[in-house]
């Protein structure tokens, strides 16, 4: 599904990806561990397609398409969705629009005919239900006043209306209550299927007891210096990252 | 510049006088006069420095003194289509208020007067005579001085005391000429005690020469009055819009000043709202959107010259190309006047880096127990938020779109007449994507 080979990418001229390979296949769960200015939020922005990143090197194939050829929106409607670090407000655009347009331009880019009020209407309040989402949340603008929680439950909802193909959760679990936090991961293992991926980027085993992972990757200073499966995980939280970058440097 | 308008007063002062009214007639000469002393505004001036209008009073512009008619039918040309406003409507062509055809505007209450100025200051002389030029006589300013001198007629319209309108009412201000023209409209607007009023002024341009508009409106709102004076300018590029609107409050009036400006070529329009009693309530806004060579300039002032009033100020601008915007933002609070409550925010989007914006807060306050904020930014689209949007599907183009949308939205909210403000967004987003937002049936907006 998604084949990522020898990434190199900058930032203002800055290499922060050095060389990343990673293969998902559908089905899988990956997540993506590392210490604090690794490369891991660089990650999901250049598989996204986030203009302020440049990739010297490599290359993204999503489901055979050259993923660096395409727009972010088109990304996007190949079915490749980010449930964004720090969530963005836009003042006077209400959730209620921004949904049913991107919503829209999926069916569009699909030649399918735009849904019916009534239909979008059901579709939300569905989704809404799924992740516990407070009614009064989408009748506001996008993100606009949301406490943390709420924005990051508000970013499982679009993923729940869109129904992507390769889900990356950029830590999410970062600033959520234990409430949260289960709510979040509910809504995420609910939308699991056999077809679809996920990419968990996160700092902690936290989220991980709640989403089990298949493989577990460690970056550091922009590469995957291990893999591994659930172990691994716990084995960074009782021993920290210093062990790793000790046999990187060695 | 100045000289051949000089000269052509002294030369045809009587027959300007001939084909206007005596109350109208009154303070011409000391209009003139003023004229004379001041000539037209320059960017030497404070309140005129964002904006050179020289390239546009140098133009030889003809004028129409002796009131020929000008062959056209209003209602043919234009059908300015508000679906559901459903309004009294009325015509002047460039500066002649236009006779009435048909018969929606018969079942006006009783009491109420709308008609040209001419024939009112004809037909009640006492009631013009009340008011008019009140508050532009007091105006230093040449283009007032300009219109006091040369204007014939206009608009006007009378709501007695009680009276509320119970439909908008709607002037379309149509500029109509085979070669490059000038008015100077004179509208004078008297809403008595307790009277209630919506005014829907459209302001369009209909053949491709370049024409010059110098109008000003005095409004007189009485008090516990209600009035809503909204301004929708959609005229084509040669066009130099001069407006000025003063508007005088009574104690406990409610007034709402909304000028848009959708597709323009250059305009100017000078805001004043002086707030003479107890209570006034006051909000004054409005909104541009600029490309190509436009340029819009607008100068406000509300004047808080007694206690316990309220005013908020809002303007907004997206400008593009190479157009160019301008807001001033004057607030004045008078020594006694305690308790005001003044709030003023302009903001502003650049979409391109040649286009240019000037904004001036400009407080003088001399009260000391008072509640005043301002704002002013000039920025562009969040870049974050357009990637959010994107992320989701979203093109970059209907990314924007929904940003700029997003961005005018407050001051359509400002509107209270339910089918106008639809209309507006409709426009506004058609003007947003580029496509003509021209009201429909008007043939030369472009």
């Amino acid at each position: 599904m998604l084949v990522i080979k020898d990434l190199h990418a900058n930032i203002d001229g800055k290499e922060i990806l050095k060389g990343l390979s990673l293969t998902v296949k559908p089905g899988e769960i990956h997540a993506i561990m590392g210490p604090n200015g690794s490369g891991k939020s660089t990650l999901s922005s250049v598989i996204t397609g986030n203009p302020s990143f440049e990739v010297t090197h490599g290359s993204i194939d999503f489901n055979e398409k050259d993923l660096l050829e395409l727009a972010p929106e088109e990304r996007a409607n190949e079915g490749i969705f980010l449930s964004f670090q720090y969530p963005v407000e836009i003042p006077g655009v209400s959730m209620v629009n921004f949904m049913r347009a991107a919503i829209n331009e999926q069916r569009k880019y699909r030649n399918e005919p735009a849904v019916s009020a009534t239909d979008f209407l059901r579709l939300m309040r569905e989704k809404k239900e799924l992740v516990e989402m407070d009614s009064k949340l989408t009748n506001r603008a996008v993100n606009e006043g949301f406490s943390g929680g709420e924005k990051k439950k508000n970013e499982i909802f679009q993923m729940a209306m869109l129904e992507p193909k390769l889900a990356i959760l950029d830590e999410t679990d970062s600033g959520l209550d234990i409430d949260a936090l289960r709510i979040v991961a509910n809504g995420v293992n609910k939308l699991k299927s056999p077809d679809n991926a996920t990419i968990l980027i996160t700092h902690y085993q936290r989220l991980l007891d709640y989403i089990t992972p298949d493989f577990v990757h460690v970056l550091y200073d922009g590469k995957i210096v291990k893999s591994g499966g659930k172990e691994l995980a716990l084995e960074l939280e009782s021993r920290g990252y210093d062990w790793i970058k000790q046999e990187v440097e060695a | 510049m100045e000289q051949q308008y000089i000269d052509l007063y002294k030369a045809h002062h009587a027959l300007i006088k001939e084909h206007s009214a005596a109350v109208m007639n009154e303070s011409r000469d000391e209009a003139f006069a003023l004229f004379s002393t001041l000539g037209f505004p320059t960017t030497k001036l404070e309140n005129y420095m964002y904006t050179d209008l020289r390239p546009s009073l140098e133009a030889d512009y003809g004028l129409n003194v002796r009131r020929l008619d000008f062959p056209v039918d209003p209602y043919q040309a234009f059908q300015c289509d508000v679906p559901g406003i459903d309004s009294y409507l009325y015509f002047v062509v460039n500066d002649g208020f236009y006779p009435e055809i048909d018969d929606r505007n018969k079942d006006l209450p009783k009491g109420v007067i709308i008609c040209g100025l001419k024939e009112a200051s004809e037909k009640y002389p006492e009631l013009v005579q009340k008011y008019y030029g009140k508050l532009s006589r007091e105006k230093k300013d040449g283009l007032v001085a300009f219109n006091g001198a040369f204007a014939q007629d206009g608009f006007f319209m009378y709501v007695p005391k009680n009276v509320e309108l119970p439909r908008p009412v709607q002037l379309i201000n149509i500029m109509r000429s085979d070669v490059d023209f000038l008015a100077n409209a004179h509208n004078l607007i008297i809403i008595e005690e307790n009277a209630k009023a919506q005014l829907l002024v459209c302001d369009h341009t209909q053949d491709d020469v370049r024409f010059l508009a110098n109008r000003v409106t005095e409004v007189f709102v009485g008090e516990y009055a209600t009035y809503d004076h909204y301004k929708l300018e959609n005229t084509h590029n040669r066009m130099t819009n001069l407006a000025t609107l003063l508007i005088d409050q009574k104690a406990s009036s409610n007034v709402i000043a909304n000028v848009i400006t959708l597709h323009n070529g250059v305009s100017r329009n000078s805001i004043e709202v002086a707030l003479n009693g107890k209570h006034c309530e006051t909000e004054v806004c409005g909104m541009v959107i600029a490309d190509k060579n436009q340029t819009v300039d607008n100068f406000t002032s509300v004047l808080h010259n007694m206690p316990e009033c309220h005013s908020d100020e809002l303007f907004k601008y997206v400008l593009d190309d190479v157009s160019k915007g301008a807001f001033t933002g004057r607030l004045f609070v008078e020594k006694d006047a305690q308790k005001t409550r003044a709030y003023q925010t302009n903001r502003n989007i650049l979409l391109n880096r040649t286009a240019k914006m000037r904004t001036k807060p400009q407080l003088e306050i001399f009260a000391d127990d008072v509640k005043c904020s301002h704002g002013a930014t000039i920025g562009q689209l969040d870049d974050n938020a357009l990637f959010y949007m994107r992320s989701r599907g979203i093109p970059y183009a209907e990314a924007r779109l929904l940003l700029m949308n997003a961005f005018m939205a407050d001051v359509l909210d400002y509107i209270r007449i339910d089918a106008l403000r639809d209309r507006m967004k409709m426009l506004v987003e058609k003007r947003l994507r580029g496509e003509l937002s021209k009201c429909e049936g008007c043939v030369i907006c472009q």
